[in-house]
């Protein structure tokens, strides 16, 4: 069993990689089963990543080489090049792989009920399975042209998913098209920054490239190239258009696994800017432009969202003004990192907050997501202007919507509060207006949120609702899961910002110890 | 300066692709932009890997004491072209479907989602 | 389409696809040594397909190429392929466990200008052909939809 677990690293791509490859013959014989084969192998790799988790932070990066037992192959003159693509679980790569496992296995046990009179559903699990590989794929890998191939795979099956529904209408057509459109040139784009890094340094790996980098012009355009398409893929301001469509297009549980993949473009921007170059760039600058892609994110996310009357619509746009904050955090401590002092004082503090609202966000905007797909499912619709009397009939719902409303407009004892709090303190050291600008986001996002609520659940009881019941176990199930681990975080924060965040952003900022690790070995 | 030929035409592919997707209004032309810029990058990647003079980089029945042109950009580009068959034949498909459901290709009137 | 094309055209497909499906295989099978392996050799054979579909329409083709049959060949070859990466799960994922095995398949290739060996690539010729299967009815399924969903538009517009 030992040998086993120490594939662990391979097996969390290839189990739902083998289970994606399955589905289709199991879905000619059986219609039922391919549901729970879908949700048993996630929860496999769930508990593959948790046991892969506590290896990291106990005892240190983890390096797995693909298709060798070296790492490098030496030459008969003496020569050592890096030539296998290898996987690199450090403690940042392994916390956003956490998030995914989390999200993807709740998705699955979402679906079962959820997509359950739809045709086509081996196709559906299929590429939710290929979604989950490459979302894995793009968090742990050291390579970078490995990471390219897994970030194509994500946009095409996440593209096909939110095309699902077009048998119906015509709106998931069009909104898969524009999420493709903008996916490809990201993609086209990314592959142009490797071009130009491998024909500079002669190495695909990262570690290499961070070790032999020299800040020429090239590599200025390739940072260009590389902050604005992963940041149009992460959905931010001012490439943010995809975003409302397609959120609100797709099914409920892949707008949920849509949103981890968002967050494992915006993962991808940290580590090129920070393990990739670190010091060679000038860090206040890109920092300062990070900070205003996030303030304007944070802005005019909020101020469209609170005029909408789609519910997934409006919660998208609030997708997008959360991100912002995420950006605003990282990027104060990439402005302060070449000044120990600051550093020291506010800025790690200020990656700790972001970096721990990417986790929140992900399991409070999933719960919210859920709940609306729960409202779509009983009643057919997602405009607010028709909801209305609902928390009567749907108590489970409403009671998990208070939950994840609380939870992103910042209150009390749950876990936005926390990440909000060490955002807004580290930043106000850094510039206040800042700080002044993401309070004030927090008190709009409140505003839309109690609105949202107002329409959809409050009221007196509706003649065309009085049938409406509870939604069936397995959602339930989901979204009490989300629920349960938004109170966990929001009462216990300072276990996880020890144990999980700062061991993260430690090994973002230590570009040392990441190269070492690699090639320190040849 | 003749070296330089295969990346200024890098440059122009990515260009026209580019004009085509933000200026043309048939669904189809935004399609073939996108290939277009496909090409161009694979371009790039296959002309960073040539060196003067040199031959292909297989061993059986090579000439003593030759260069030989870099493999790894050709299996990186061979990678790029085969995703690039699977995104030309999604965004078609879709295409496809939104002709059935609209009636129109032209972006003008493909405008339901807004707001 | 619908109908297919002209008796001349009909006649030379008749005599060239066998040749192209041949050229495919051959493509796929040599890819080790070669400039070639599974991708491209699948896409030559589905190109066979392409123009077996344009020039009989397809009413004819759907009797015995069907959705199914080729959808369970891509399924095949995607199991094969994912066995392969699993077999050498002894020393590492994806490692080559039927090259520099002895026997047929050779000691390690030594680096610099040598004639060859028969059969040094190990698992990669495997891998190309489970890749060349899964490629050729993947893009088979991918011609023949849309050649349906065309004559279905067409069909409606007609009327």
């Amino acid at each position: 069993m030992s040998s086993i677990l120490m594939h662990a690293p391979a097996l969390v791509i290839a189990l739902p990689l083998l289970a994606a490859f399955f589905t289709p013959i199991l879905g000619r014989f059986n219609r039922k089963t391919i549901s729970w084969l879908a949700s048993f192998t996630l929860g496999l790799t769930l508990l593959l990543t948790l046991f892969i988790a506590k290896q990291v932070l106990t005892n240190g990066p983890i390096v797995y080489v693909f298709g060798g037992t070296e790492i490098g192959l030496t030459l008969p003159f003496g020569y050592t090049m890096p030539i296998r693509i290898i996987f690199q679980i450090d403690a940042m790569g392994i916390f956003m792989g956490l998030i995914t496992a989390v999200v993807a296995f709740l998705a699955a046990i979402y679906s079962i009920s959820y997509m359950e009179q739809h045709t086509g559903l081996d196709k559906y699990y299929t590429l939710l399975l290929l979604l989950a590989t490459s979302m894995f794929g793009m968090e742990l890998t050291g390579d970078i042209f490995n990471f390219f191939v897994f970030f194509e795979i994500a946009s095409i099956s996440s593209v096909a998913l939110v095309a699902f529904r077009s048998t119906i209408s015509g709106e998931p057509a069009e909104a898969g098209l524009k999420y493709m459109v903008v996916s490809s040139i990201s993609a086209l784009m990314v592959l142009f920054a490797i071009g130009l890094f491998y024909g500079q340094y002669d190495a695909l790996n990262i570690a290499t490239i961070a070790s032999v980098m020299q800040f020429t012009q090239l590599d200025k355009i390739a940072l260009i190239l590389l902050v604005t398409v992963l940041s149009m893929k992460a959905g931010s301001v001012p490439m943010h258009m995809w975003t409302p469509d397609a959120y609100s297009e797709a099914p409920a549980a892949i707008t949920m696994v849509l949103v981890a993949a968002s967050q494992a473009s915006l993962y991808a921007l940290f580590r090129i800017a920070f393990s990739l170059y670190n010091v060679t760039l000038n860090t206040v600058t890109v920092g300062w432009i990070i900070i205003i892609l996030g303030v304007l994110s944070m802005f005019i996310g909020v101020t469209i969202a609170i005029i909408q009357s789609d519910i997934k619509r409006l919660m998208a746009y609030h997708a997008i003004s959360q991100t912002g904050y995420m950006l605003l955090g990282v990027g104060v401590g990439l402005a302060v990192l070449t000044n120990p002092a600051a550093l020291e004082s506010y800025g790690i503090k200020a990656m700790e907050g972001g970096i721990f609202h990417i986790m929140n966000h992900a399991m409070y905007k999933g719960l919210l997501f859920l709940t609306a797909g729960a409202l779509f499912y009983r009643t057919g619709t997602r405009d607010l202007n028709k909801m209305g009397g609902l928390a009567h009939n749907m108590v489970y719902t409403a009671v998990f919507f208070i939950i994840g409303a609380a939870a992103i407009a910042g209150i009390p004892p749950f876990n936005g509060f926390a990440s909000k709090l060490i955002i807004y303190e580290s930043v106000y050291q850094f510039n206040p207006l800042l700080s002044i600008i993401a309070m004030l986001v927090s008190i709009l996002t409140l505003a839309s949120f109690v609105k949202v609520f107002h329409s959809a659940f409050l009221g007196p009881q509706l003649e065309s609702y009085k049938s409406v019941q509870e939604v069936p176990k397995s959602m339930v199930l989901a979204m009490a899961t989300l629920a349960c681990i938004i109170v966990f975080f929001g009462l216990f924060p300072e276990l996880i910002v020890k144990y999980i965040v700062h061991p993260a952003v430690m090994a973002l900022i230590d570009q040392a110890h990441y190269t070492a690790t690699i090639l320190g070995g040849i | 300066m003749i070296g330089n030929f295969p990346f200024v035409t890098v440059i122009i592919l990515i260009g026209l692709g580019i004009y085509s997707l933000l200026f043309k209004k048939n669904l189809i032309k935004i399609a073939i932009g996108l290939t277009l810029i496909e090409s161009g990058v694979n371009l790039f990647l296959i002309a960073l890997g040539f060196r003067k003079g040199a031959v292909a980089p297989i061993y059986t029945q090579a000439p003593e004491g030759v260069k030989m042109v870099l493999p790894t950009p050709q299996a990186l580009c061979l990678t790029s072209i085969v995703i690039g068959v699977a995104t030309t034949a999604l965004v078609l498909s879709i295409i496809m479907i939104i002709y059935q459901r609209y009636g129109t290709i032209n972006t003008d009137e493909i405008r339901r989602l807004r707001g | 389409m619908i109908g297919g094309m002209s008796r001349i055209v009909k006649t030379m497909t008749t005599l060239i696809f066998g040749f192209i499906m041949v050229y495919g295989f051959y493509v796929i099978a040599h890819g080790h040594l070669s400039p070639g392996g599974g991708f491209q050799g699948g896409a030559i054979v589905a190109s066979a397909f392409a123009l077996l579909l344009v020039t009989y329409g397809t009413n004819q083709i759907q009797s015995f190429l069907s959705k199914d049959l080729l959808s369970m060949l891509e399924s095949t070859g995607l199991i094969l392929f994912i066995t392969f990466a699993f077999l050498g799960l002894g020393a590492t994922f994806f490692y080559n466990f039927v090259s520099n095995s002895g026997g047929l398949f050779g000691s390690p290739t030594a680096i610099g200008v040598n004639p060859g060996d028969l059969n040094t690539g190990g698992t990669i010729t495997l891998m190309n052909m489970a890749v060349g299967l899964e490629v050729l009815a993947a893009l088979g399924v991918i011609v023949l939809t849309m050649s349906v969903a065309s004559e279905t538009i067409h069909k409606k517009e007609k009327q």
